[in-house]
């Protein structure tokens, strides 16, 4: 057993050391009817790593993979280049092996570059803090909508009809146990966001917050200044979603826009698909004030004993090692190693690359719509989107879907998945656009349309 | 001091003093010990490390009134820079692969690399949460396969896969004790009772459910005082209690295994309670006791501790959550079933009541989703991995060795360190230590800083609660006796300096990349951000 460094006459010695007789004596404090007394029967015994190996590839070639077919997913998680080098570096045993930084002093690896995110993800989203990372975007915008309450003292969140169904799912689940009412109603197939119609609901409340995402789920830009306001108007936050960090290198950030609270899942960059996690849950708020009602871990500056700068992790008089069933967050456990790929993704990429990125994506998905609008019965949706666009096929888009994917064609998500209750939205299809895109990718997309819908 | 610097590059170091004993340097560098900047300080806005295409003027644009004017700010480094600069922290930090990293109740064990490699194949890696499950077959037998051998090794009905760590685990099992209750028309239950010696997770969990909160106490021995908990228990009265569930550690955070768990079990189940166990500490009886077996109903199984997943500097984690017949059919969506033709079956909520009605007879009712997608994929295929690699014997050898490990330290260390529970019988996979006998105003915290210059990373301290100044060892399975001998004469050393009273212990750790840091000044002025808004 590779993984096991002690042999047999070690276990022995270590015994009388101890003074028992056998490894059983150990465990007398466990209930003799409770024990096994050998290895779970119906189980296989260990396997060399080969065999370990190969049986793990044979499930892997049972799926297929991105990469290596025409592929236009998003929907919440996008499909970016990460370069080689951020996998080396969140490869490094230093990183990849090292807990939660307790002790500072030999923690500051760790430290200093959850201090370097932090202000790269404030930056990003046009924030004053942002803390050391969450779960994922959609327990993010749970957290969000329980600090506003907090904050307001209300209990009632409207979201908007263009929040990810998944975190609108999620909210309503939490809020069945924590008292808190969701006002949600689901996206109507226009060009424009419903602004007007959001305003009308907020108007008509008192609620703690309006949660928007931006882009939105079709891929439309929802105008955050103009809901921001009539929030504000109501004495609500607002708590901008965000799920492609990639789009706010082309649109202005939410915190410019005017939200409170910027929320967002962080793994299009340097993260991956991963079939859905781990993910990185990204959470900043505009007024610094809001900091001490912020869940999850914050990483501060701070000085040694002979007046170096260092920093540690800060403010936890808010978290539940400290204040338990008090604090803001039973959160313990976060996403540092995807942070740190997050912040190594960043720092390549910089400001310029991050706007180069942005563009080309841009440019792809124009081009990608416009093309695909070409297709005998099909429509685009949108006026404004960033890289992901829904299309209208004026039949059912799940079965085109599946169809496409019989061809070797991932054709994007269908509303039909997400809204499996909402027929008068079976026809859309979100079809995500990135620089990983070709055009022999976007050829193959309107080549498989037009045959499906022939 | 040295204030961060907004106009360019300059050592942290450099302004400083040089510290007792070491050379002052040019740079602020100590030979390999190597000084970083930040990126702020370095980087520009205009460099970058990625080749891309310039952006082209004209063509369409679809921003809207929306497109960006402001800069974002943001510094980027040339790839030769960024792989240095992250090089140079990385060597600022402890990690299980440079030593033993003793972290009691977290479970700091060697990460094997074929882990890695495989989390790393495109067939796992590469592959979106919204595929056509026709196409993902290999991920969901992935999640199916794990489930199957948590399940046996638990003894358990059923298993919550997407809980994301060990407290969105916890939630998910108090959810599933919420939602059971409701359905049995029960809501007045709203207490959970939660012993002292508890992670801080429980009760911060509980409350996030909206629970009240009650402690249990502990007996002299470290452990449950069943006849308190019975006593509470019957004040709910007229078979109509208050109380929800208990919420306990086992083996509990002072390295015990709570004998009386089957009894704790049967008071609360009599009571119409449900039973709620924090499986922390499952890598002690891995193999060897199923806490299905002891009357559990919801355990989370940290999936970064047990089987060995890293913890990559606070996370990612994984939670599985193993249910009881009574809880499974409360269990979060999405979950995955296998059907006879072999085929796996992602339930969402479109199918859930019809995949219900077809094929569980319509017990199953979740209360809903609890995260975007499947849960952590990645953690996945890295324990299952594990799991293979050690089998069925394996893991229990996991345990026992664990055991004896612990037990090794305890024993080695009893004569001068103070062990209060060390007549309550062996510990299991940790030992509690506390700093009763310390001389000359010493402190736990102390002995961990000494514990660094000696090469170390300190244990865990002032936890549990339960104990004055305590210091709890874990040292694994993954540790050679050789590495726990070498470990145990670096303790016996500082635990004879503290006994005596050596102040010189108030100074550590001198070694390190950083002397003590101001943990005060961070919490009373933050600065959270480079350059940023101060948040007082």
């Amino acid at each position: 057993m590779r993984y096991l460094p002690l042999t047999d006459s070690d276990r022995q010695a270590m015994l009388s050391t101890i003074g028992a007789g056998s490894i059983d004596d150990l465990f007398a404090d466990v209930p003799r009817e409770a024990w096994l007394d050998g290895p779970i029967e119906g189980l296989p015994l260990h396997a060399s790593e080969q065999a370990v190996e190969r049986h793990m590839r044979k499930l892997a070639r049972q799926n297929v993979t991105a990469g290596d077919v025409p592929f236009f997913l998003g929907a919440g998680a996008y499909r970016h280049h990460i370069p080689a080098s951020v996998d080396h570096i969140i490869q490094r045993g230093e990183f990849l092996t090292a807990y939660t930084p307790y002790q500072p002093e030999i923690a500051q690896g760790t430290l200093q570059m959850l201090f370097e995110f932090q202000t790269q993800v404030a930056r990003l989203y046009g924030c004053a803090v942002a803390n050391a990372s969450l779960y994922d975007g959609s327990t993010a915008c749970w957290e969000a909508i329980g600090m506003a309450r907090r904050i307001t003292r209300r209990n009632l969140a409207i979201l908007d009809a263009g929040l990810h169904p998944h975190y609108v799912e999620v909210a309503r689940t939490m809020a069945r146990f924590t008292g808190d009412r969701i006002d949600h109603v689901p996206p109507v197939l226009e060009a424009g966001c419903g602004e007007d119609a959001l305003i009308a609901r907020i108007k008509a409340a008192e609620p703690s917050c309006v949660v928007v995402q931006y882009p939105d789920i079709l891929g439309r830009i929802p105008d955050l200044a103009r809901i921001g306001a009539a929030a504000r108007e109501q004495g609500a936050l607002l708590i901008a979603v965000n799920t492609e960090p990639v789009a706010l290198g082309a649109i202005r950030s939410p915190g410019e826009e005017g939200a409170d609270i910027v929320v967002g899942e962080g793994q299009a960059l340097g993260v991956g698909l991963q079939f859905g996690g781990p993910y990185l849950g990204l959470f900043a708020v505009r007024d610094p004030r809001h900091v001490r009602q912020m869940p999850g871990r914050l990483c501060g500056e701070t000085v040694d004993a002979e007046g170096r700068r260092g920093f540690v992790l800060t403010l936890s008089t808010r978290e539940q090692h400290i204040r338990r069933e008090k604090a803001t967050s039973n959160i313990c456990t976060n996403s540092g190693l995807c942070a740190l790929a997050f912040s190594v993704h960043m720092t390549l990429l910089g400001e310029k690359g991050l706007r180069a990125l942005a563009a080309e994506n841009h440019r792809l998905a124009c081009h990608a719509a416009e093309r695909l609008a070409q297709v005998p019965g099909v429509r685009l949706l949108n006026d404004t989107f960033f890289n992901e666009f829904t299309l209208l096929l004026g039949c059912d888009a799940r079965a085109v879907v599946r169809r496409l994917a019989g061809n070797g064609v991932l054709a994007g998500v269908s509303l039909g998945r997400l809204y499996p209750d909402q027929p008068q939205l079976a026809e859309g299809l979100v079809v995500a656009v990135t620089e990983t895109t070709t055009e022999e990718d976007i050829s193959a997309l309107a080549d498989a349309l037009q045959e499906a819908l022939a | 001091m040295n204030a961060p610097n907004k106009s360019g590059w300059k050592p942290a170091m450099q302004a400083a003093g040089s510290g007792e004993g070491s050379a002052a340097t040019h740079t602020g560098n100590r030979a390999l010990m190597l000084e970083e900047p930040l990126i702020f300080e370095i980087g520009h806005r205009e460099t970058t490390g990625v080749d891309l295409p310039a952006p082209s003027s004209g063509g369409s644009d679809r921003l809207g009134r929306f497109a960006r004017t402001a800069p974002i700010d943001l510094p980027g480094l040339s790839e030769p820079e960024t792989v240095r600069h992250y090089t140079r922290l990385s060597r600022q930090n402890y990690a299980i692969d440079l030593g033993l990293f003793p972290l009691g109740s977290c479970t700091m064990k060697h990460n094997p690399r074929l882990n890695e490699k495989v989390a790393r194949l495109p067939g796992f890696a590469d592959v979106h949460p919204l595929q056509p499950v026709d196409t993902v077959q290999g991920a969901l037998a992935v999640i199916d396969e794990l489930a199957r051998w948590l399940i046996a090794l638990t003894g358990m009905h059923a298993v919550a896969m997407s809980p994301k760590a060990g407290a969105h685990g916890e939630l998910c099992g108090i959810l599933c004790i919420r939602a059971a209750l409701d359905a049995r028309g029960e809501s007045g239950r709203t207490v959970i009772l939660v012993p002292e010696s508890a992670h801080g997770t429980n009760p911060a969990t509980a409350a996030f459910a909206g629970f009240s909160v009650e402690e249990v106490p502990a007996n002299a021995d470290g452990r449950v005082d069943l006849p308190a908990l019975k006593a509470r228990l019957a004040r709910g009265g007229d078979g109509a209690g208050d109380v929800a569930g208990v919420m306990i550690t086992n083996p509990n955070t002072c390295g015990l295994f709570e004998r009386d768990m089957k009894a704790i079990s049967d008071a609360v189940h009599d009571a119409g309670g449900y039973v709620y166990c924090d499986g922390a500490n499952f890598n002690a009886i891995v193999g060897r006791v199923r806490p299905g077996d002891l009357g559990i109903d919801a355990m989370h199984i940290n999936l970064h501790k047990t089987f060995s997943t890293p913890h990559g500097g606070g996370g990612p984690g994984s939670g599985p959550v193993v249910l009881s017949e009574a809880l499974a059919p409360f269990m979060p969506l999405p979950y995955t079933a296998r059907t006879a033709d072999g085929h796996i079956h992602l339930v969402e909520e479109e199918r859930a009541d019809a995949f219900s009605e077809e094929h569980f007879g319509g017990v199953m009712q979740s209360f809903g989703r609890m995260t975007a997608f499947h849960g952590q994929m990645g953690m996945f295929t890295r324990a299952l991995t594990y799991i293979l690699s050690h089998g069925a014997d394996g893991l229990r050898q996991v345990a026992e060795d664990a055991v004896l490990n612990a037990n090794y330290v305890l024993r080695s260390l009893e004569d001068v360190l103070d062990a209060p529970f060390a007549r309550s019988g062996p510990c299991m996979h940790e030992a509690l230590f506390s700093d009763a006998g310390f001389g000359g105003g010493l402190s736990t915290l102390d002995l961990a800083k000494g514990l660094i210059d000696e090469g170390f990373h300190p244990m865990t301290v002032y936890f549990p609660l339960v104990v004055h100044g305590a210091m709890l060892v874990e040292p694994t399975e993954t540790e050679s006796k050789a590495a726990l001998d070498q470990f145990i004469g670096a303790l016996r050393h500082l635990a004879e300096r503290a006994r005596a009273g050596d102040e010189t212990l108030k100074a550590a750790p001198v070694h390190a990349p950083r002397r003590r840091l101001d943990e005060t000044q961070a919490a009373r002025r933050p600065v959270l951000t480079w350059g940023g808004t101060d948040p007082r």
